[in-house]
């Protein structure tokens, strides 16, 4: 049995990657606490940050805040679509829960925009950064999330921050791609006109390829939440809070009223998110949104216009006297 | 007009694309062509051995079919792509040795460049349009404006400041990109085809536009045609580029009465004569029809008709040897010796006498008969 068999040598010969993974993960955990602790420190900042913003503000006033940016962002239609959306929330009575969920969300965003868009300039202007860069986010994509989901749980622990970590690993691709191609879809006689009136790199990426990328990686963007969504439930296993937890407590119960209502909540979010992303892609679209600057639209515009009108009234009263 | 000293002078300037422009450059010179080195490395030669010069305030055309490198010629002028070899002096200064902050300033200060797809951008209204290289260059934002607002005036598109690019027809997009590069104030304009991509009717429009503000402003404009008709309409020079080389520098008339070589001369087959050729061009001087100094009478009676000149060479009128001998006919027919051949035809087929033409100053140079202009015109 222990000979080597040609026709089936796989009896013997094998990688032990398995083995591998595992010392090199009690060698990682053993010798470099400290080094996953950094890293934690600013996830956990932002994470409170925007979770305090978020569910010390009294519900009403958050869903007037943020339905008015919503038409600041998109006309008074999408206002109206967010107020409902977020009044849904409330009455479903997942308000808290779904303010936890956001603050995740948002985290993820935050700190996948600050690596996702550099990391996607760089591979755009370097066709070997592109080509390293690229397998690895295929990987991110396609690794199952429960494969990381334990040793990110032996690095970091449980709780919210491995829960965000986790749920970067997975969204941060799309908005790598997307900024990528973005930038390398700009049209070639732009850049040419670029450089050819004295542009430096920094300002032909600051004042055209960005500018003209801008639709290409907001839906990035819009990708990025959308997967940090779908990554919600499976975070909560390592005991992430918010509607996730719902979901799978609903589901660890067999209480499906539970379950319905985070998930419906979770849907009400993801669609909350897609539409108001969406607008504002479209508004940083080269095509619309040339109706004047966005401070003279929406509920800023018509707060100018007020003020502006009794200054106006003012000076003319002023100017009769 | 132009003074005859060089501003921009191009020596001895290939362009390779590929990998290895130096096996390229051994195998031309030892006289390989750019088709066997193209099959044997798979490199393209774009330009080779370019040599001319542009001279301060003309209108230089660079002409030629289309894959000929033409555009590639005046992307080596500000070096969007990087010549092979050879030296491009602008102002005394050579642009291929420039260190990349120098090459900046050079793009910023001395040459703007007009697209043929006008390569607007899109973000941008034509006021922010056409300050870009102000911005560029750091400009401050009043100063930009101004300007901005200026150079929009020029080309007639006051009022357009807060438009977007796409909101325009095709022509007055193009007036933003020549807006964008006069801003700048450039040394000299660079212009790919700038006209290329409009309508005949609005592209003739145009051409005259360039020409009245060249007058004007004196500018030294490179502009590169695939068009016979529009380098004639337009340069005072013509470049003429086959393959990659120049075969040719001169004027147009220059070129159509001694083509370099068969290729130029099949270009210029189609070309009509009396749209090129003035009448200076073509006027005749024979000795035996001029009286020169103070009129006293005809004094050579085998001619029909004399032409009476005076010492400074002012014309003065002409004398029919036949019926007035010693009359001085001072009510004649003249013609501008910068008139297009094709605008005195009417003019020559109604007069009895070869009609005299005159420079700016009245001054003679020569006479343009019925058979002379027949024969202009059959000639090319
Ligand atoms: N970036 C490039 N890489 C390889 N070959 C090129 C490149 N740009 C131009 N060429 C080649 O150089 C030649 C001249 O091109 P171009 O200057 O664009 O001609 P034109 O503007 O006269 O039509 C063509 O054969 C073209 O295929
Ligand atoms: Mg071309």
């Amino acid at each position: 049995m222990s000979e080597l068999s040609l026709l089936d040598p796989f009896q013997t010969l094998t990688i032990p990657l398995g083995e591998w993974v595992e010392s090199a993960l009690t060698y990682l955990v053993q010798n470099f606490r400290d080094f996953f602790r950094a890293i934690r420190w600013p996830i956990d900042q932002v994470l409170n940050g925007i979770e305090y913003c978020l569910q010390s503000v009294p519900p009403m006033i958050g869903i007037i805040l943020m339905s008015l940016f919503g038409w600041q962002m998109a006309g008074k239609r999408m206002g109206l679509f967010c107020a409902c959306i977020l009044l849904s929330l409330g009455f479903l009575g997942v308000w808290s829960e779904s303010m936890t969920t956001l603050s995740l969300v948002l985290t993820a965003l935050f700190f996948c925009a600050v690596m996702g868009i550099p990391l996607g300039i760089w591979s755009s202007r370097s066709d070997r950064v592109e080509r390293t860069v690229r397998p690895v986010l295929d990987a991110m994509q396609t690794l199952p999330a429960f494969v990381y989901l334990v040793p990110v749980v032996m690095l970091f622990g449980i709780g919210n921050v491995p829960g965000v970590l986790v749920t970067i690993v997975f969204a941060l691709p799309p908005l790598v791609r997307l900024t990528n191609l973005g930038i390398r879809q700009v049209p070639e006689d732009k850049v040419e006109a670029a450089l050819a009136f004295g542009c430096t790199n920094r300002q032909l990426l600051m004042k055209v390829q960005l500018p003209l990328a801008a639709p290409t990686i907001m839906a990035g963007v819009n990708q990025t939440l959308m997967l940090s969504l779908s990554m919600v439930v499976i975070a909560s296993m390592i005991s992430v809070g918010g509607l996730g937890q719902m979901v799978l407590r609903g589901i660890g119960r067999l209480d499906m009223g539970l379950a319905t209502v985070g998930g419906v909540g979770l849907v009400l979010l993801a669609i909350f998110l897609d539409r108001l992303t969406q607008a504002m892609g479209d508004n940083s679209s080269t095509e619309k949104g040339h109706e004047g600057h966005w401070y003279e639209k929406g509920p800023v515009g018509l707060l100018l216009r007020v003020l502006g009108k009794s200054k106006k009234t003012k000076y003319a009263k002023k100017s009769v006297a | 007009m132009s003074t005859e000293q060089p501003l921009l002078s191009i020596k001895n300037v290939y362009k390779v694309f590929g990998d290895d422009p130096e096996q390229a450059m051994k195998m031309l010179d030892e006289g390989h062509d750019k088709d066997s080195i193209f099959d044997k490395t798979g490199q393209t030669v774009g330009v080779m051995d370019a040599s001319f010069s542009v001279n301060k305030g003309e209108i230089f055309v660079v002409m030629g079919l289309s894959g000929s490198g033409k555009s590639t010629m005046v992307r080596l002028l500000n070096r969007l792509i990087e010549p092979t070899s050879g030296s491009i002096e602008l102002n005394g200064k050579n642009v291929t040795q420039l260190s990349s902050e120098e090459l900046l300033q050079v793009r910023r200060k001395e040459m703007s460049m007009v697209f043929q797809s006008f390569a607007l951008m899109p973000h941008m209204t034509v006021q922010d349009n056409t300050a870009f290289g102000l911005e560029i260059s750091g400009v401050d934002q009043q100063e930009r404006e101004r300007r901005a607002k200026d150079s929009l005036s020029q080309v007639g598109l006051s009022g357009y400041e807060d438009s977007y690019p796409h909101q325009l027809s095709g022509g007055m997009q193009q007036r933003v990109g020549l807006a964008r590069a006069l801003a700048n104030d450039p040394t000299i304009l660079l212009m790919d085809e700038a006209f290329s991509a409009l309508d005949p009717l609005i592209r003739t429009e145009m051409q005259d536009e360039l020409v009245r503000l060249q007058r004007e402003q004196e500018r030294t404009i490179v502009f590169i045609s695939h068009d016979l008709d529009e380098a004639i309409r337009i340069g005072d020079r013509i470049a003429i580029m086959e393959g990659g080389r120049v075969v040719q520098v001169g004027t147009p008339q220059e070129i159509l009465r001694n083509p370099a070589d068969d290729y130029v001369e099949m270009f210029f087959k189609g070309v009509d004569p009396g749209k090129v050729l003035k009448a200076g061009d073509v006027a005749e001087r024979k000795p035996q029809e001029e009286i020169i100094g103070v009129f006293s009478g005809a004094t050579d009676t085998d001619q029909d008709y004399q032409y009476v000149v005076d010492e400074a060479g002012t014309f003065l009128g002409l004398v029919n040897t036949r019926e007035a001998p010693d009359e001085l006919v001072s009510d004649f027919r003249s013609i501008n010796a910068e008139s297009l051949v094709n605008e005195v035809l009417d003019s020559v087929a109604r007069s009895d006498y070869a009609v005299p033409v005159l420079d700016q100053a009245g001054c003679y140079q020569g006479n343009i008969s019925k058979q002379q202009l027949l024969q202009t015109l059959h000639n090319a």
